[in-house]
């Protein structure tokens, strides 16, 4: 491939960025990937990286499950298995009401015709997790579900990347898209370049981009806190998370517990910068003390805060863009994107070279946010 | 919530040196520490030692901490001993945690005084039992009074770990040997730094080098020029090799050795809030950019003491005054003491700082400590060696990337043991200056904070 | 590895018992759990959780993390800014510590 020429760039390099780029050239494309900092700078690197389709809106259900089956098979895809681990997801009732929130959920998906998540009662649950607190009464599960290392998913998506000859350019921002004959000039701090595909896996920068070929969206942020702790003994295995409080809660093959739940620091998009709220945070530190009374002397070693995009429906953009042929969207996850990332990187590579993708992504069609 | 106007993170000479005089001109004053009683480093414990045989051995300097203490307990600054500051936000919120609990305070300002640490000089087995700094034994030392039962190696570059050894003999403690590892530097380039300073200071010179001579007197062995040092055993120390500019390698018995390299600037709580820092090669450290006040890129941010750069004790005072001084200008007050100007803090000062450089080259830690090999340990808590970053350090990433694939710098030290040992390493493997590097970047908390106590910040949260 | 000097200051009431894995230890009161754990002939704190090789106090003053002990009522600490009291249950951490009812 020359310097400056490619067939697709990919804006962003992140997991989303990564995998497009991955299912680029595995087809054979000519791809350059710009980073404006570095690889997993952002969501991908800050993320608690829980593969879930647990609890997922009905519009996402059927991709997760789809993606779910590459996380099995991930070796295959990236020659590492990602650090996944299948010990289930568990969304927990702490009282009878949120129970019955449970079961009215477990019918609805069962109605759209899912089976993945299943109704347990109190005993299943102590069973599942032994140092619950006695409060909780049940919950739901999806036992297929888990988590995977997402340093380990970066670093191994990155090698399969390169390995496959895509070129990956860290420190470059993109600034502007200008149309030309044929496809795009991409402009960027370091000179330009000439493509016929440009992807925007930018992130929370993606409205960013897409004003950039003059779609102006309704899309937001989040900059969502996750803490970890010191090393603890394995006793935790599934991922919990609960109906009325603000967690996220597992226990890292480390040993580490680490602790979300979409409480949300300080960010400002801009310069990039981002802080830790521990005000807000303590609401998490509460909800996974009140799960687990047991390790309320666990110490906290370190937090922060990620960036990602956030779309008024929480879901995200994936496909073509509607204004401007020969981009292509892939981001706005808000919140819960990286169980769907061994999937949409080959939606994405689809939709540029059959013009079309085998899923149905007409949920995620940039056209509804237009303004 | 409690708004003082100011707080002093820090009960060391610099903190309280400010906290006397802030507090004296009126402004509200909280100061926080870790250690249980006031004094920091150098002057631990002198509320007790002092007037004691005990006192009498570790000197006079040390003594002389105990007019400074005096003065801060009675200076009407709030003083929160055995307390944690364990973040402190752009906005100066401020949260820490001690005997009262957890606790969110705003104060207008704040004045970091954090001191220093040891310079962390990974060698082979220096995780072993029976390994420790001397700063450590110092602090033994002082409290409650412990002395290595049987006499002690040591091995080491700086002054501390001479002050250690003529304090430890005074005691009635024994230096079995003394590894020196300071290179050999041409005497009269030191002396041509220190210049006029050796003059005036030729007290204190003529004091570091009767400790040198008393050392080399009184230790069992002395031996010169050691370039390398490694910790011999299994489960605890059983003896050290070492090895000299000559080429000579020797190995003893033993199952204590006191090491030490120097000391850095406490930089963690500076960097949080995104307070620049510079390499100083000088001192062969990083240390925060800052104006001839204290003043850094943060603008209600203060730093004092050897948290702001290696100066000594004395120097400290001077800086923690300068920075008050200064405060006390940005919120409209003068200082209660009238000799207390500007002018008199430069001038004492200049006098603290005017011997460093001749000690910053006479104690220049050698290269190899910079440059440790495949086998050694960089990152105590997650034990990777050398060999387990070399694969990321090839692919040139930078700190913080290298912290995500290794872990490195990701265990309950939060990379103050290896932090400056990767960023040397980063800067060896790609050929650039430790300038142009930056250390891993600091997440909060900036100590560890158990979950309750955050958790409790949520029902405080719900009450107010 | 440490011995306390006999100074004017060596009187008995001075002392509380601490424990330490179960055996009664004799500590100054205002010493730390580190200073006092250093004058056992077993003076190591812990094991760490990666490798399980042990660790001693290191750096006395709060920064290496190498003191860590299970600290009645307290968790995991560093034993070197925890000061003994009389009574004071400690246990050496061998590998990631554990999370229980009784922790
Ligand atoms: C705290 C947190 C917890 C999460 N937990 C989970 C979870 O448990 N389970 C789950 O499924 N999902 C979770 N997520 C979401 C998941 O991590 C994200 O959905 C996913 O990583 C998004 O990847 P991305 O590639 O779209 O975004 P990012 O990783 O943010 O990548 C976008 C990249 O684009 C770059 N960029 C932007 N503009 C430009 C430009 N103009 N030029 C060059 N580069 C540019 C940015 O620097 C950035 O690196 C979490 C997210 C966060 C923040
Ligand atoms: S000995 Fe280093 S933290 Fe306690």
């Amino acid at each position: 491939m020359k310097a400056g020429q490619a067939t697709t760039a990919v804006i962003g390099g992140g997991l989303h960025g990564l995998a497009c780029a991955l299912a680029l050239v595995q087809r054979g494309q000519d791809v350059v990937l710009f980073e404006r900092s570095w690889i997993g700078r952002r969501a991908s690197g800050a993320t608690a990286a829980g593969v879930r389709t647990l609890w997922r809106d009905p519009a996402e259900i059927g991709l997760s499950l789809e993606a779910l089956e590459r996380w099995y098979r991930m070796d295959a895809l990236v020659g590492d298995d990602c650090g996944f681990w299948a010990g289930g997801q568990i969304k927990v009732a702490e009282s009878h009401a949120e129970m019955e929130a449970l079961a009215a959920r477990a019918a609805r998906t069962r109605d759209l015709g899912f089976h993945h998540e299943e109704l347990i009662d109190t005993r299943e649950l102590r069973r599942l997790a032994p140092m619950i607190s006695e409060h909780c009464v049940g919950g739901l599960i999806a036992r297929r579900d888990g988590a995977a290392d997402p340093h380990r998913t970066i670093a191994a998506f990155r090698r399969a990347v390169e390995g496959h000859g895509a070129v990956i350019r860290e420190g470059i921002s993109v600034m502007a898209l200008e149309p030309e004959a044929g496809g795009w000039r991409v402009v960027t701090d370091a000179g330009n370049w000439a493509v016929r595909h440009v992807v925007n896996a930018a992130g929370a920068w993606g409205g960013q981009v897409c004003r950039m070929v003059g779609e102006v969206i309704r899309f937001g942020y989040k900059a969502s806190m996750v803490f970890v702790t010191e090393r603890v003994q394995q006793a935790f295995g599934p991922v919990f998370s609960t109906v009325g409080r603000p967690l996220s809660f597992k226990q890292s093959s480390q040993g580490t517990l680490v602790v979300g739940g979409g409480i949300q620091g300080w960010a400002d998009l801009e310069k990039g910068s981002t802080q830790v709220d521990f005000r807000a945070l303590s609401r998490g530190a509460a909800a996974a003390q009140a799960l687990f009374p047991a390790i309320r002397n666990v110490q906290i070693v370190r937090a922060w805060t990620g960036l990602e995009g956030k779309t008024p429906d929480l879901l995200p953009v994936i496909g073509p863009s509607a204004r401007a042929p020969g981009v292509f969207h892939t981001f706005g996850f808000s919140g819960h994107g990286f169980e769907l990332v061994p999937l949409v990187g080959e939606i994405i590579a689809d939709c540029i070279m059959h013009g079309r993708s085998r899923y149905d992504i007409g949920a995620f069609d940039v056209a509804r946010l237009l303004t | 919530m409690l708004k003082p106007d100011l707080l002093i993170v820090g009960a060391g000479p610099a903190g309280m040196s400010a906290a006397i005089v802030a507090a004296r001109a009126g402004l509200k004053v909280v100061v926080v520490d870790e250690q249980p009683t006031p004094g920091g480093q150098i002057w631990r414990g002198v509320e007790a030692n002092a007037g004691t045989s005990r006192g009498r051995a570790l000197g006079s300097q040390y003594c002389s901490g105990l007019a400074t203490v005096r003065a801060f307990r009675e200076c009407g600054a709030v003083y929160w001993p055995s307390t944690r500051v364990w973040q402190i936000e752009p906005t100066l919120g401020t949260y820490v945690t001690g005997p009262g609990g957890t606790r969110v305070i705003a104060p207008r300002l704040v004045l970091i005084a954090t001191g220093a640490q040891e310079r962390p000089a990974p060698f082979r087995g220096w995780t072993l039992p029976g390994v420790m700094t001397v700063g450590a034994a110092q602090i033994l030392l002082k409290n409650p009074g412990s002395v290595p039962s049987e006499p002690v190696w040591i091995a080491g570059c700086g002054p501390l770990a001479l002050l250690y050894a003529h304090q430890l003999i005074r005691m009635g403690g024994a230096v079995a040997g003394f590894l020196d590892t300071r290179p050999s530097t041409p005497l009269r380039e030191s002396l041509r730094l220190a210049g006029r300073a050796v003059l005036r200071s030729s007290g204190e010179l003529a004091k570091g080098m009767s400790w040198y001579a008393g050392l080399r007197h009184r230790a069992g062995r002395y031996v010169p020029g050691v370039v390398d040092l490694q910790a011999l055993g299994t489960d605890r120390l059983e003896g050290v090799r070492y090895r000299t500019a000559a080429g000579r390698l020797a190995e003893i018995r033993t199952s204590l050795l006191l090491v030490h390299e120097g000391v850095l600037p406490e930089l963690h709580t500076a960097r949080s809030l995104g307070c620049e820092i510079q390499w100083d090669a000088g001192q062969a450290a990083y240390r925060p950019v800052l104006n001839e006040w204290g003043e850094c890129s943060h603008p209600d941010i203060l730093i004092a003491g050897d948290a702001a750069g290696i100066g000594g004790a004395e120097a400290a005072v001077h800086r923690g005054r300068l920075s008050a001084l200064r405060i006390l200008q940005r919120l409209g007050k003068v200082a209660a003491e009238p000799g207390m100007t500007e002018e008199s803090c430069r001038a004492a000062l200049a006098r603290a700082l005017a011997l460093r450089p001749f000690l910053d080259r006479v104690f220049r830690p050698r290269g190899e400590i910079f440059a440790p090999d495949d086998d050694t340990i960089v990152c105590r808590c997650e034990e990777l060696r050398v060999r387990d970053l070399r694969t990321v350090l090839a692919g040139s990433v930078g700190p913080n990337q290298l912290k995500a694939f290794t872990r490195a710098g990701m265990g309950s030290c939060q990379g103050r043991q290896c932090g400056l040992t990767v960023a040397a390493l980063i800067a060896a493997a790609e050929g650039r200056q430790m300038g142009e590097v930056q250390p891993f970047r600091v997440r909060p908390p900036l100590k560890p904070v158990r979950l309750c106590d955050l958790a409790g910040l949520a029902d405080e949260g719900l009450s107010s | 590895m440490f011995r306390l000097l006999e100074d004017d200051r060596g009187r008995m009431e001075s002392t509380v018992t601490i424990e330490i894995d179960g055996y009664p230890v004799i500590a100054r009161i205002g010493e730390t759990v580190a200073s006092a754990l250093l004058r056992e002939g077993a003076s190591w704190s812990r094991t760490t959780p990666v490798s399980g090789a042990r660790r001693a106090p290191y750096c006395m003053m709060g920064v290496c993390f190498d003191c860590l002990m299970l600290v009645e009522g307290e968790g995991l600490v560093r034993a070197c800014q925890t000061l003994v009291r009389a009574g004071l249950k400690v246990q050496r951490q061998t590998g990631p510590r554990k999370v229980g009812p009784s922790c």
